[in-house]
Order: C-alpha cells, then sequence, then structure tokens
C-alpha cells in the first residue's frame, strides 16, 4: 500500500509539470483557435536550452528557468509572424499544416545539429525519503516551479492590462478590436506566452529526465490528453488535468501491467472527449 | 559558344568519363541506417564501424578476387527508424542501385523487415544490431547473423548473480519490444533454472517517459537485482531514475543503453550499470585476419574521436566477414559466397563466427560469445570494465 501511496505523490509532482506543458497549448487554442503542432518542438528547444544554458554558460539548472521563459516568448513571437498570423481566422486544416511544418523543420535541424542521441544533465538536488521510497528533489522543485509559474500566469491573465486584452481577444476578436485593442499584436503576445511555457516546461522535464530531439513528441501527446480532460482553451483546467493524468499513470501502474499505462490514458482520452467534450474540469473555467 | 558546341562537349565528357564507372570493378553494398528517429544513436555507430572497414579496405586496393580488385561502394539512405521505410528502401537498394550484397538496418525490427526484401531478391544480407532469433527460423537461405542470438543476453548476467548471490530476488521489466521481449523470454526460463526467485515481471511501454511508477513497483517487491530495459533512450532514463530514486539494488543489468560510451554523460546515474555486450575494446581474440581488438579501436578512435561500443564493433566485423567470403568464394557471385560462409568458422577481433547451416535456424549465429560490461570509477572517471565471464574480465565485479 506504502508503494501505492509513493506512486500517487510522484504521479501528482511529474502530472504539475504535464500541466504547465498543457497549459501553452490550451492558452494558445483559446486565444486564436490554433491547435499549435509546434507544441513538442517547442518543449524540446526548452530541454536543449536547459542543456546549453548550463553546460556552456555554467548556468544553476534553475537559473535557466527565467532565460528559458524569455527566450521562448521572443522565439514564440517571431514563429507567430512567420508560421501563424496569416492563417488565423481560416480553416483550421491551414493552421495544423503550418504549425506541423514548422514542427519538422525544428525537428529536423536540431536533428542535424544534436542528432538523436539522449543529453542529461544532473541536478544535485537532495530528495526525501519515506520508508524505502525516495521523492527525488528535482520532481519536487519541478512541481513547486510549475504551481508558481502557474499562479503569474494566472495574474497575468487576470490582473493585468495585457491579460484583459488576452482575455477580450479570445472572447470576440472583432469586439476587442472596435475598443481600440490591438489585436494583432495580442495575439503574438499570447502565442509567445504559449511558446514560453512550452519550453519551459521543457527545461523542468529536463532536470528530471535525459532526453533527445525527439522528447518532445511524448510530451506532446500528454498535453493533449490533459487539454482534453482540463478542457480546451482552459489554462486552470489544463493544470487539473495535468495532476490528474500523473494520479492515472500513478495509480494504473500500481494495479496493472505497466504496459497497460498508455491504454488506459487514451481510453480516457476518447471517453473524455465523447462523454465530456467541453472538458472533465469545465467547471475550473473561469 | 553554341549550345551545340555544349551538348557536344558534354556528351564527350560522358564518353570518355564511361570506363571509370565500369561496375567489374566496384562492388556495391547497400543498407539503411536510421539516421534520424529513435534508434539513431546506435544505428549511427553500426554505420561508423561498415564506414572504417569500406575506407581502410578502399586504401588498400580493396577486395582481392582472382587476381582482381574490387573496391567497395555503398548505398545507403535513412529508414528514420521506421518499418515501412526499410520496406521500400531495401527495395530500392536492390532493383535501382544493383546493390550485390547487403548489411542490415539497426535493430531486430527493422531486421525482420528488411530481411522479407532480401529473401524475396535473394540477396545476402550480412545482419548486426538484430539479435532475435524469430527472423533465423522462417526458413530463410540468404540471412547471417553476425551478433549472438537474443536468448544468450542475460545469460551471463544471471550465472554472475547466482554466484554472487543464490537467494537473490530478480525483478524482470523490460521494454515491450520484439527484441527486449525475445531477450527476456529466454531470461525468465534461465533465472528460474539457477534457482533464483523472480519477485516482478513486466514490459513497460517503449513510450514510457516516466519510470517512478515502475520503480516503486520494483522496490515494493523487495528485488535486490534488476534485469531487462530495452533500447537507448529508455534504458539511460531507467538508469538515471533508479539512482534519482535511491532503488538501493544490488545488481542491474540493462540491455543494450549502458553499452553507448554516451552512458558515461549519466555520471554518478551510470555507476555500477551492467550491460550483456557482444563486444568490448579490451577482450583480446587472436584474429584469423584483419586488426585486433586493439588496432580497431585505435584506428575508431583516431577516425571519429569517440571509443567504440559493439554496435561499431559489429559493422566492422560484418564487413570483415563478408570481405573474407567473397575472397575465399574467388568470385562475387551470390551462391559461391554463400557456400563459404555457411561453412565459416573464423575468428576476428569481434570473436568467434559461425553461422548454422540448419535449415530451421539457417544463419544463426553458433560461435560468438558475450561477455558483461559494468561501468565503474576508476580514479576519478567513469569507465566500463568487462566483469564476465571471468576469464575475460578486466575488473572485478563491483555489487
Amino acid at each position: 500500500m506504502t508503494g501505492v501511496i509513493a506512486s500517487i505523490i510522484d504521479g501528482v509532482l511529474v502530472g504539475a509539470v504535464y500541466g504547465l506543458a498543457a497549459m501553452g497549448l490550451t492558452l494558445i487554442w483559446g486565444v486564436m483557435n490554433v491547435i499549435n503542432l509546434t507544441h513538442g518542438a517547442m518543449i524540446m528547444l526548452g530541454m536543449f536550452a536547459l542543456y546549453f544554458l548550463t553546460s556552456a554558460l555554467g548556468l544553476p539548472p534553475y537559473g535557466a528557468v527565467p532565460v528559458t521563459i524569455t527566450a521562448g516568448f521572443v522565439f514564440g513571437v517571431l514563429v507567430y509572424w512567420i508560421a501563424v498570423h496569416r492563417v488565423i481566422g481560416r480553416a483550421h486544416l491551414m493552421s495544423l499544416l503550418s504549425t506541423f511544418a514548422m514542427n519538422m523543420v525544428l525537428i529536423g535541424i536540431s536533428t542535424a545539429l544534436f542528432s538523436t542521441s539522449p543529453y542529461n544533465v544532473p541536478v544535485p538536488l537532495p530528495g526525501v525519503t519515506w520508508r524505502e521510497y525516495t521523492f527525488t528533489g528535482t520532481h519536487i522543485m519541478a512541481a513547486m516551479l510549475a504551481l508558481l509559474l502557474a499562479g503569474l500566469l494566472y495574474l497575468l491573465l487576470y490582473r493585468t492590462r495585457i491579460g484583459k486584452a488576452i482575455r477580450a481577444v479570445a472572447d470576440n476578436r472583432d469586439a476587442a478590436e472596435l475598443n481600440g485593442i490591438p489585436t494583432t499584436q495580442v495575439l503574438s503576445f499570447a502565442f509567445g506566452l504559449g511558446v514560453a511555457l512550452a519550453c519551459v516546461s521543457g527545461t523542468l522535464i529536463a532536470t528530471l529526465f535525459p532526453f533527445t530531439v525527439l522528447s518532445g513528441g511524448a510530451y506532446e501527446l500528454k498535453s493533449f490528453v490533459v487539454t482534453v480532460l482540463g478542457g480546451l482553451g482552459n489554462p486552470a483546467g489544463a493544470l487539473i488535468g495535468g495532476v490528474a493524468l500523473g494520479l492515472i499513470e500513478g495509480v494504473t501502474a500500481s494495479f496493472m501491467p505497466l504496459n497497460w499505462t498508455p491504454i488506459i490514458e487514451f481510453v480516457l482520452f476518447v471517453v473524455a472527449l465523447i462523454l465530456f467534450p467541453r472538458g472533465i474540469f469545465a467547471f475550473a473555467r473561469a | 559558344m553554341t549550345i551545340k558546341k555544349l551538348v557536344l562537349i558534354a556528351a564527350a565528357t560522358l564518353l570518355t568519363a564511361s570506363p571509370a564507372l565500369a561496375v567489374d570493378d566496384t562492388l556495391t553494398i547497400g543498407f539503411t541506417v536510421s539516421r534520424t528517429g529513435k534508434l539513431n544513436n546506435d544505428s549511427t555507430a553500426q554505420m561508423r564501424g561498415f564506414e572504417l572497414w569500406r575506407d581502410e579496405l578502399n586504401d588498400q586496393g580493396g577486395i582481392k578476387v582472382g587476381g582482381k580488385q574490387y573496391k567497395v561502394n555503398f548505398v545507403s539512405y535513412d529508414d528514420e527508424s521506421v518499418n515501412a521505410r526499410v520496406q521500400q528502401l531495401y527495395t530500392r537498394i536492390i532493383n535501382q542501385d544493383k546493390a550485390q550484397f547487403l548489411f542490415s538496418p539497426y535493430s531486430s525490427g527493422l531486421v525482420a523487415t528488411a530481411a522479407i526484401v532480401s529473401e524475396q531478391y535473394g540477396r545476402i544480407m550480412l545482419t548486426t544490431g538484430a539479435a532475435e532469433e524469430k527472423t533465423y527460423k522462417l526458413g530463410n537461405k540468404n540471412l547471417f547473423q553476425v551478433y549472438s542470438p537474443a536468448d544468450l543476453y542475460l545469460a551471463g548476467a544471471i550465472e554472475a548473480v547466482k554466484e554472487l548471490n543464490p537467494k537473490s530476488q530478480v525483478a524482470l521489466v523490460y521494454k515491450d519490444d520484439p527484441f527486449s521481449k525475445a531477450v527476456l523470454q529466454s531470461a525468465r526460463k534461465q533465472v528460474s533454472e539457477a534457482g533464483l526467485t523472480t519477485v516482478l515481471d513486466e514490459a513497460y511501454s517503449p513510450e514510457t517517459t516516466d519510470f517512478g511508477p515502475a520503480i516503486n513497483k520494483i522496490i515494493s517487491a523487495k528485488a535486490d537485482v534488476l534485469l531487462g530495459g530495452g533500447h537507448y533512450p529508455d534504458g539511460a532514463t531507467l538508469a538515471r531514475q533508479l539512482y534519482d530514486h535511491k532503488a538501493r539494488l544490488k545488481w542491474v543489468t540493462l540491455l543494450v543503453a549502458p553499452d553507448s560510451p554516451n552512458f558515461a554523460t549519466l555520471g554518478e546515474a551510470a555507476i555500477s550499470i551492467s550491460v550483456p555486450s557482444q563486444w568490448e575494446p579490451q577482450v583480446s581474440f587472436k584474429p584469423d585476419f584483419g586488426p585486433t581488438a586493439a588496432e580497431f579501436t585505435q584506428r575508431f578512435q583516431a577516425k571519429y574521436g569517440i571509443e567504440p561500443g559493439y554496435h561499431a564493433a559489429g559493422g566492422y566485423a560484418a564487413g570483415l566477414l563478408l570481405q573474407r567470403a567473397i575472397e575465399q568464394a574467388g568470385s562475387p557471385e551470390q551462391a559461391k559466397v554463400a557456400g563459404v560462409l555457411n561453412s565459416m568458422d573464423v575468428t576476428t577481433m569481434f570473436g568467434r563466427t559461425k553461422f548454422s547451416t540448419n535449415p530451421k535456424e539457417h544463419g544463426l549465429q553458433m560461435g560468438h560469445e558475450m561477455v558483461i560490461a559494468q561501468w565503474q570509477r576508476k580514479g576519478g572517471n567513469v569507465v566500463k570494465e568487462v566483469i564476465w565471464p571471468k576469464a575475460a574480465k578486466s575488473s572485478d565485479v563491483v555489487y
């Protein structure tokens, strides 16, 4: 039984990071109705940012977090103008193809530069031991930072002028435009913010596990499951959805064979889509 | 200059250039490499082995056959670590690129697909990085396996564990893929025959990113030995998390991943992790032909700046064996070369090679033996040492 409790705690810790990753995806969908298929590549870039900031510049691992957020935001704004701006408001297939193409470009260039060999960033942080189980310091720190960043995002969206503008554009772009909100700039800001969240979640994941150029794909898939659980376009729901996914992974692995975990996850994904198309945690929508 | 003159010059250039392209003096060997995708790490190492062999051979003039020398030309494509690409590309390599001989892609899964194509066209294919036996038990006549088969992968580790502690409690946790499942199918039996207790026996999904729940299960089962893993990304993640979670295992053997020199980047997490290895630079086989292991290691390091693992050595050995077979056959004709390979019993820097001629398992490797290597800390460095069998060890076991 203690093993199950340990797995639940582990699940919640890693789930908070899944939630942070999904917040970037869901924010972009909520504001501009674009499913950002560069999401996995952005998570991967966040992972490599940690590697190069710590190994080349000698930054402490968590010192890389603000750098990744800033660089991710700038890069996100750039990608918005290159690949997203012209397809906003057009058929969904256009934005899907455009972001997918961008994703292929990023993965291709990264593979050429770094190959698909794994990279590892050792983070010496003492953990907490309970009986024979150890909760690693990196998991605890990643979960705490994920919660902190989610809180900061909430403050940005609900307590600042730019946040109000983002919500206005998400509700009704035409009405926001009529009220003098520069909607194009707001959209590029929101896209940059979504990418910054994806990048920083990648940085936090890279403190937990070794990673490759292809690692972002797995977390992109998890982000889709999380957003469906939490409700597309709902950042608060994404965080709860992330924790729920982490819990599901921890609990199912305790009672079932390990290779059943993805099956349970995706059955739940389909069930949520059919029964709760607005998300199981849609109540969390502000 | 008129267009007519340009066309005439181009035609003349082509005519004078054509003798240099004479195919009689060149042997084409085709294969795919996972330049992209999840198998990139090990596949690239294997390709480097092929390339080092080719470059050295061509520098010496090529393969000597009946007073003639054939230079070796490679035709290779990126299979993206995907089965469907292997099927398309091996067909192309044979039909369009006219490769006379084939090397395999990397991994049992991709080789199973490539073998269907090579067999369909009756082309000899030397397989490296393909340990699963099933492919060799389908009545194929043109496959020749360089590696020891999968059922031997964990035999040495089980033998060592039995000697260290006959009351060991073993957890078998492995990737849900054809190669790992084939290895563990035999290991399950070997653990039981050795009188050890299996306390956990589970496969994990190839997409697993977080091994926390798996490690908690290992701890709850009170295992002191872990045998399993799969390939590089999952094996490296599992090793890192075992260390982070302080799993307190006395013996950990993971498949494939710890053999790569990159594994040392895990630092402390790599220490005491062992790997069944097809080859290590420390082995001291006396080769019948070709370089010694030490010479190969030195040349590989000089060319690529990294110590070779067994994937690279396997690739190089595949080249040496094919070269030997063509030279002894006295002709690059498929049937004659296959005949020599069938009767071959030789030792190279990779160890002994002998292929099964039993029609039920034709081409299965019968002569090669594996070793167990373990990452240890020596003088402040993380190094890989051979610890098993005792006759071949370069260092004592860390248990």
